[in-house]
């Protein structure tokens, strides 16, 4: 087995766990962490596929690279999302809390 | 068993063995500085994938601003976490997701293994036209001339996402500064690590940027670096995030994607398409478009980092 499949079953597996998490976890904001571990493993599913092509002197395929390049960063700004609606929901709660 | 295998097969274990304890520690804090330890695991697997390219953003963004983000969400939250713990889920249901979950991962381990041979590639078509790009690496031609769409749209995706994290601030903060992201219990060394680190770290960042034209790195890399610095004073106390009403805060955002919007309306006359770059132009074009990007999503992404208006406008 090539150390590239070897990464491209981690990866199936980091998919697996991080569905898990964010099924399971009762905190909203481990279930975020839990979804970026999920998509830092289908990302390195793109990385395995562009490794696999490598050709014409080039260490892997450049399109899925780049595609990956575009998704960690975007993932980034909707992770920054998820924890900024989180904290409001927070702030709204404990407001409703001490009306009541 | 060769040593490179062997190499990749620690790496493994300890990529895995990082994931097992961000799900399953049993508070957040140790959760959220595994995924860090994650993140950076997963820079060295991208090295093993011959990706240095993302192995820089994966470093940057993956280990280094998220896990900011989340710490800094994390000593927020503390105060909840208690009470959530006791609606964790029966046994029960864990094992029936914990089967489903181990189904998926087989699926696509099926799939891995059953890839077909010969892969299919991209790389003797993208390595055929770079000279006409006149960039070295690959990659970057990837990103700002065959799918220069792609990059175009995802800068409008950060504005987006800054738009909807800004739209969470109350009504009466609207336009004012995020609240401070100072930390209480800060010492002299942070103090001086915030004064010390961002000199090189600003140099550095734009050295990326430069280099990624013909080398591993570029301008999201590069910005988010850049970012990283900027998050590092105002968490060291040394400035204050600024108001995000001011004109010149809304200008910096928007440069990046507006110039590249501009270049690929000019395409249109020029080159007779939209975001195509006319011949001899387009590494010059590709440069430029890169820099303004840069100011940009480094922008974007320390506000990201600062989250929404919590202060009332100052007069």
């Amino acid at each position: 087995m090539s150390g590239t499949t070897l990464f491209g079953l981690c990866a199936a597996v980091l998919v697996g766990l991080g569905l898990y998490g964010v099924i399971v976890h009762p905190q909203v904001l481990r279930r975020v962490v839990a979804f970026n571990l999920l998509g830092a493993g289908a990302f390195l599913l793109f990385g395995v596929v562009a490794r696999r092509g490598a050709e014409a002197g080039m260490g892997g395929d450049p399109v899925p690279q780049a595609l990956v390049i575009t998704g960690i960063v975007v993932a980034f700004s909707a992770t920054a999302l998820a924890v900024g609606l989180l904290l409001r929901l927070r702030a709204v709660r404990a407001a409703e809390d001490a009306d009541r | 068993m060769t040593f490179a295998l062997a190499v990749d097969c620690g790496l493994v274990v300890l990529v895995l063995g990082m994931a097992i304890w961000t799900i399953a520690a049993r508070t957040t804090f140790p959760a959220v500085a595994g995924f860090v330890a994650y993140g950076l695991l997963l820079t060295l697997v991208w090295m093993r994938l011959a990706a240095p390219d993302v192995a820089l953003t994966e470093a940057a963004i993956g280990g280094g601003l998220t896990g900011v983000l989340l710490l800094g969400a994390t000593s927020r939250l503390r105060a909840t976490a208690q009470s959530a713990a006791a609606e964790r889920p029966s046994a029960p249901f864990r094992l029936i997701v914990a089967g489903l979950c181990t189904l998926i991962s087989a699926a696509i381990a099926a799939v891995v293994l059953l890839l077909p041979d010969p892969a299919p590639t991209l790389a003797p078509e993208a390595g055929a036209k770079l000279s006409l790009t006149g960039v070295g690496n690959a990659v970057t031609a990837v990103l700002l001339a065959y799918r220069a769409l792609d990059t175009l749209l995802e800068s409008a995706v950060l504005l987006l996402a800054l738009v909807g994290v800004w739209s969470l601030a109350p009504d009466r903060f609207w336009g004012g500064a995020p609240r401070s992201l100072a930390l209480r219990y800060r010492d002299g060394s942070l103090s001086l690590l915030g004064q010390v680190l961002p000199p090189i770290g600003i140099v550095l960042g734009v050295y990326i940027v430069w280099v990624g034209a013909d080398a591993p790195g570029g301008k999201f890399q590069g910005a988010t670096i850049i970012a990283a610095m900027w998050v590092l004073t105002m968490m060291a106390g040394l400035q204050n995030p600024p108001e995000l009403g001011r004109a010149w805060v809304r200008l910096i955002l928007v440069a990046g994607a507006a110039f590249f919007l501009a270049a690929g309306i000019a395409g249109f006359w020029l080159a007779g398409a939209f975001l195509a770059y006319p011949p001899g132009f387009a590494k010059p074009l590709i440069v430029a478009i890169e820099a303004a990007l840069t100011l940009s999503v480094a922008a974007t992404l320390g506000l990201l980092v600062a989250g929404p208006s919590a202060r009332p406008v100052r007069t």
